[in-house]
């Protein structure tokens, strides 16, 4: 019995594989709404791949990306909140559920799975929408992230420039994965 | 299928490892502000961001009761920058020893940075030119010359942060006046500088910077600069507490003309203020 999990678990990947879709291009947005100022950063370098088959998706977001109007405010989130020297990457990695493969058009799903900011890992729920057009796929969501459930401080002197809750936005076009 | 499932996820995420496409991460914030101590840092504002720089000196801590520890005097330079590029800054100043004015440039040559392009150290290009207004033309005890009034410093400012909390930097630095007393000193002056900051927590770090004079003459009556500081930062603010042994606040001045024994304890209390306005949004 164990060899034949074995031979299952060898050999599955490489089922998959023509599942597998990746990213083309993507966008995630944070956006922080305080007193002083609203605050919008974009990230365009961030990668995904999701496998259709068994749900799974992982991305992957590079911090430093992230580009901001001011730019002492970018070096600061890098360098003072976000850690990014010590914490290059942001990822997720979970699963979908509710999606139709074979559906055209806009659907609900939702994924749960393992966010990490800043070193540190949550687990969540996330609804979003996918929406599959030819062989390409889209998937958008927006969720709150609470910067202390992530170690993340926000200054305490003289600005209260930074919301505890921000909101981010993703937006992944995929395409079908050709090794 | 169960147990195939978190080995799975696994996989995906060093699939994107190995999809990612190298790409290089430039090392920002080595220093808190565009001044080390005294002198120049590598930084340069970013795109379409202004500073203004309120930099003070006080009189001698050891001066006595009567001068209130050096309070009651101040040396002045009020500055403007201007992050032309992301590496190119442009900036003037007065500063109230010498009446002097400044004009300079500074330009980000290299970046320190890791992943695609592996560059150990940035390297920042800085000139200045000063007009040195004190005396006036009429006061001279000679007949002063506009070109009289001029110097120029030219700088390599070389810096590695070699970690979060720790950077250093070392600054190759040339000084060249026009006119010079030259029973003291050369027209032309070559000093090394080196300097560093540890940073404590996150919004503050304490700087140390040093001036090396080479091949001074005999009878030269001044002085090493040396400084050491203490940074603060909040919001769009640096506070830069120094004590140093220089009222000058321009390169000619403190780099070629300091007057204090640092360890005689003539030491002059101060601070750089600087705030940054972004006036261009980057995108």
């Amino acid at each position: 019995m164990k060899k034949y999990w074995f031979v299952i678990a060898l050999t599955f990947p490489f089922l998959l594989n023509a599942q597998r879709f990746i990213t083309e291009k993507s966008s995630v947005v944070f956006f922080s709404k305080a007193a002083i100022e609203d605050i919008t950063a974009q990230n365009i370098k961030a990668i995904g791949i999701f496998d259709i088959g068994s749900g799974e998706i992982a991305f992957s977001i590079p911090v430093n990306e992230f580009v901001f109007a001011k730019s002492l405010m970018q070096e600061h989130f890098n360098e003072k909140y976000l850690e990014t020297e010590k914490f290059p990457k942001s990822t997720f990695q979970g699963k979908v559920s509710g999606f139709q493969a074979g559906a055209q058009g806009s659907q609900l799903v939702h994924a749960t799975g393992k966010l990490t900011i800043h070193g540190i890992t949550k687990e969540v729920d996330i609804q979003g929408s996918a929406e599959k057009e030819k062989d390409h796929l889209t998937i958008k969501t927006k969720f709150i992230v609470v910067l202390g459930d992530y170690g993340i401080a926000r200054p305490q002197l003289l600005w209260q420039n930074i919301a505890e809750q921000v909101e981010v936005t993703i937006e992944f076009t995929f395409k079908p994965y050709e090794k | 299928m169960l147990l195939a499932i978190p080995g799975l996820s696994q996989d995906l995420l060093q699939e994107l490892a190995r999809q990612a496409e190298p790409s290089t991460v430039y090392t920002s914030a080595t220093f808190k502000g565009t001044r080390l101590v005294n002198g120049q840092s590598i930084e340069t504002k970013g795109k379409g961001a202004l500073e203004f720089i309120f930099q003070h000196r006080f009189g001698r801590i050891n001066s006595g009761a009567y001068e209130f520890f050096g309070l009651d005097q101040a040396f002045v330079r009020l500055g403007l920058e201007y992050g032309i590029t992301d590496r190119l800054g442009a900036g003037f100043g007065r500063n109230s020893e010498d009446k002097t004015m400044d004009v300079y440039l500074r330009y980000k040559v290299l970046r320190q940075s890791t992943g695609k392009i592996n560059m150990p150290v940035t390297l920042t290009a800085f000139g200045m030119a000063a007009v040195k207004n004190s005396p006036r033309t009429e006061d001279a005890s000679y007949a002063i010359q506009f070109e009289d009034r001029l110097s120029y410093t030219g700088q390599l400012l070389i810096a590695r942060k070699f970690t979060s909390a720790l950077s250093f930097q070392f600054m190759p630095t040339f000084v060249h006046k026009n006119t010079v007393d030259a029973s003291i000193e050369k027209n032309d002056q070559a000093l090394l500088g080196i300097g560093g900051r540890v940073k404590i927590t996150r919004s503050v770090a304490l700087t140390a910077e040093y001036y090396h004079r080479l091949s001074v003459p005999a009878g030269n009556p001044y002085y090493n600069p040396i400084g050491f500081g203490v940074d603060i930062e909040t919001g769009g603010h640096v506070f830069q507490l120094v004590f140093t042994n220089t009222r000058g606040l321009t390169e000619r001045a403190f780099l070629t003309e300091t007057t204090g024994d640092f360890f005689n304890g003539d030491i002059h209390f101060g601070f750089n203020i600087t705030r940054t306005f972004q006036l261009k949004k980057k995108k």
